[in-house]
């Protein structure tokens, strides 16, 4: 999506902030999120365990499980409404209906005890107010459609029939099956071979270019998101640290923790390195987060400004936003 | 590294029976590792790659003599290891370890880290006393973790942390030859890239061999000498790794590597991608001829009918390779 013109503004996400009180204290998993997602386009939340890309994901659909956790503050936009103003009942609504979800581990996101159909079907009568026979053959054509042979046959089979690659189709089938406006993809593939993951990306990205439904896709695997969105937000310790348009992210990162991650990753087209440069220490605690930046003890560019304040949202360039306080001109790049 | 082969296996078979009805008949075999033979090097890394079910983590398993039932030949240092007696095999174990993938289910949860990593000392009686003590301080400097953290228990580590301790108990034997099964899967990438760099600055320290089980080439490219590429219990390819991804050859390591994206938008774009069609088939019943005609976008008619046999390039290139077509 390269295309100059005012795209419409499908989500609209403003200063969330999820926390979760647990024994260890106040856990600000999610603190001050903003970004938006236009239509037709695929965005990328990158970070790793622990960063808040799933519960920023999870507040969307408004799943945070409450108690512990709660949406302190921040505006959800959706096709304008606020979706944190919305009841419990119109946002049953919109679930599964125009923002649908895929889960990381379809093992334990299918119900062992129904058929695939009768999963599948749900929404489309529920949603789609389509009859038991109607949902039937609409369920085969989503499983054809989603490459699950013999279709027919196999839509009256129970999860554990199918192979894990077979059961995360199934699951995008079913968030394809009212052709939502915004799909989210927490993790579709982490559990799955990359044969399969190809095959599976292919199949959203297909259905992203064809009904213009916009993604989001998050991961921890820096190759997904290089081949198959088209902005990039990274995210550290419940915070985006950066955001760029993919290219740009990849040519030019800008924040130490990016440029961090980019060499750490192994790379297929780079034969054997000395060693791998890697980012020091671990992700930090988030009940008891560093003082100022949270990423400054592992930061190699760490200043004593950084210790007392959170560096404010920096624009570097088109599209292109950072969080830090280090000089440009001195961030090493990577290779 | 020399050319001593540390580990030769030949021939190797390992069949699970399926078995049905009351009594419990065989009515089938799983043909997990369906004749295999390969051999690693002194000091060398070989990695194993493939996808889930194609018997790499049983290859890894049967060197180590952990799966009773198996078939073949597996030297270490010259002895054939199946044909041991149980005592004599017993002893042997402490020069090979293994590495799990997963740090939340390989350590026991209420033994402290020091008792885990101190086990197989006392296990073997390696030592005892002031000695016992010093050298498990010593094995926890060694993954660099602080020795007082020794009185901890697992669940007061992170996933990396405890990975860590799992490489100090393999490591607690001092053994020659070490099976690392997915020991970085589970982790974050940039915890990953520390304990890759551990286990290549031990391997070079201590003169170790590792078998790197992975799914993940990158990582596998990154890490090993050689690498073995498995699909449906039988090898396809092996050789250099350097060779491997600069010049593949049989159609199924292109269309594998094909599938890895790679996170640099602008060499990813230039890459031709094979989208491999269905799933790995079962191996209980895997196709006639070559295993991968029903998934390869060559396949011909001798493809369906004659099983190809692992065969050496050119004699001397160390590019094996099992295909009819190349």
């Amino acid at each position: 999506m390269t295309t100059a013109a005012k795209k419409e503004i499908v989500l609209d996400v403003k200063n969330l902030k999820t926390y979760f009180y647990t024994q260890e204290g106040e856990l600000k998993a999610v603190d001050g999120l903003s970004y938006y997602i236009e239509k037709g386009e695929s965005i990328g939340v990158v970070g790793e365990s622990a960063c808040g890309k799933s519960v920023s994901a999870l507040s969307i659909l408004r799943l945070i499980p409450y108690p512990p956790g709660i949406i302190v503050g921040g505006e959800i936009l959706f096709q304008g409404q606020d979706l944190l103003k919305t009841t419990e009942e119109e946002m049953r609504h919109i679930r599964g209906n125009s923002i649908s979800m895929v889960f990381q581990e379809p093992t334990t996101s299918l119900n062992p005890v129904l058929t695939v159909s009768r999963q599948i079907s749900e929404s489309l009568e529920l949603h789609r107010d389509l009859d038991k026979i109607e949902a039937l053959q609409e369920t085969i054509r989503l499983l054809k459609l989603v490459g699950i042979p013999d279709a027919e046959r196999r839509a009256t089979d129970y999860p554990f029939q199918f192979s894990g690659g077979m059961q995360q189709r199934i699951m995008i089938a079913m968030g394809l099956a009212c052709s939502p406006a915004l799909l989210i993809a927490d993790e579709p593939t982490t559990s799955l071979d990359v044969t399969v993951q190809a095959q599976l990306l292919e199949i959203i990205d297909d259905m992203r270019r064809r009904l213009g439904t916009s993604v989001i896709i998050i991961t921890h695997n820096l190759g997904i998101v290089a081949r198959y969105v088209d902005r990039v937000n990274v995210m550290y310790a419940g915070r985006m640290v950066e955001t760029a348009p993919t290219e740009e992210l990849y040519s030019n990162p800008l924040h130490p923790y990016t440029i961090g991650l980019l060499a750490s990753v192994p790379r297929l087209d780079i034969a054997k390195k000395k060693s791998l440069r890697i980012i020091k220490g671990l992700p930090p605690n988030l009940a008891h987060l560093p003082s100022g930046c949270s990423f400054h003890p592992r930061c190699d560019y760490a200043m004593p400004i950084c210790r007392e304040k959170y560096p404010p949202m920096e624009k570097v360039g088109e599209n292109h936003y950072r969080t830090c306080f280090a000089d440009i001109n001195k961030l090493k790049k990577p290779q | 590294m020399n050319d001593v082969r540390l580990i030769e296996v030949k021939n190797m078979y390992m069949y699970f029976p399926v078995t049905a009805g009351v009594l419990q008949r065989k009515v089938a075999d799983v043909k997990a590792v369906d004749n295999i033979s390969f051999y690693i090097k002194q000091g060398e890394t070989l990695g194993l790659v493939g996808e889930s079910g194609c018997g790499k983590t049983t290859t890894g398993r049967c060197i180590l003599q952990l799966w009773d039932g198996m078939k073949g030949d597996v030297y270490f240092e010259g002895v054939n290891l199946p044909k041991l007696k149980k005592e004599q095999m017993r002893r042997m174990r402490r020069n090979m370890q293994l590495i799990f993938q997963d740090p939340f289910a390989s350590l026991d949860p209420r033994m402290t880290a020091g008792e885990i990593v101190g086990e197989p000392i006392k296990v073997h009686n390696l030592a005892s006393g002031k000695e016992y003590r010093q050298q498990v301080e010593e094995l926890f400097r060694m993954v660099e973790l602080e020795p007082f953290m020794a009185d901890r228990y697992p669940h007061e580590f992170s996933g990396g942390q405890r990975q860590r301790i799992g490489i100090a108990r393999a490591l607690a034997v001092r053994p020659k030859f070490v099976v690392c099964d997915e020991p970085v899967s589970a982790l974050d990438v940039s915890i990953q890239a520390q304990i890759i760099t551990l286990l290549e600055k031990l391997r070079d320290e201590l003169g170790l061999t590792y078998l790197f089980i992975a799914h993940d080439l990158s990582v596998v490219r990154n890490i090993s000498d050689r690498v073995a590429v498995m699909y449906l219990g039988k090898i396809m390819e092996i050789t250099q790794s350097d060779e491997l991804y600069a010049n593949p050859l049989h159609p199924y390591t292109i269309a594998l590597m094909s599938a890895v994206p790679i996170p640099d938008p602008k060499v990813d774009r230039t890459r031709k991608r094979i989208i491999l069609r269905g799933d790995v088939p079962s191996p209980v019943n895997p196709p006639v001829g070559c295993r991968f005609n029903p998934r390869c976008h060559m396949a011909t008619d001798i493809c369906r009918q004659k099983e190809p046999e692992l065969r050496e390039l050119t004699p001397g290139s160390e590019h094996w390779v099992a295909c009819h077509l190349v």
